[in-house]
């Protein structure tokens, strides 16, 4: 899992039948210092983050179809967690 | 997923029986300001996606899903058509 930020949501009309419904947040993985570290991805939520939150993200399919619950699935990125903190 | 836009497509007669049929579209991924994010790639279409549309793809195993039960071999498949995107925060 990796740390993002979520940076904005995505509206899609036309798109896979297994999608229909889900919330698309465009979540940009962080650095542990806090700064942006590779692409933006586009994540499947499933635990009602929103712009602005710093989210625990899975970039992995298995992972991202058991977040949809949907069975097999074309998705490959979900957002799992909204993060309170982070201790070092 | 990725965002990425639609900026070409791939004619190819000799391919692998379960590519038969399949669109293949040439995508550039975006950042979310638009901006061009890394080397074009070579995507499977099951959304009906045309010249310049932005669109959003998985990679993966999960490219293969959305033509089950077809066993079709991409590693990269558009999955959505975007209307519009908000990037703030």
């Amino acid at each position: 899992m990796l740390i993002g930020r979520v940076v904005g949501n995505l509206v899609s009309t036309r798109k896979n039948a297994k999608l229909e419904g889900t919330k698309l947040l465009l979540v940009q993985p962080l650095d542990l210092s806090g700064q942006a570290r590779g692409a933006a991805v586009l994540a499947i939520d499933s635990v009602d983050a929103g712009v602005g939150d710093r989210v625990l993200l899975v970039q992995e399919g298995r992972a991202a179809q058991l977040a949809l619950d949907r069975g097999t699935a074309a998705v490959d990125a979900a957002v799992v967690g909204v993060v309170d903190s982070v201790e070092l | 997923m990725l965002l990425a836009r639609v900026i070409g497509n791939v004619v190819s007669t000799r391919k692998d029986p379960g590519l038969v049929g399949a669109t293949l579209l040439v995508i550039q991924p975006l950042h979310p300001d638009r901006t061009p994010s890394g080397t074009p790639l070579v995507a499977l279409d099951s959304v009906g996606a045309g010249a310049w549309e932005e669109v959003f793809y998985v990679r993966g195993r999960e490219a293969s899903f959305p033509f089950l039960p077809d066993e079709v071999p991409s590693d990269a498949t558009i999955v959505g058509i975007v209307d519009h995107w908000n990037a703030g925060g």
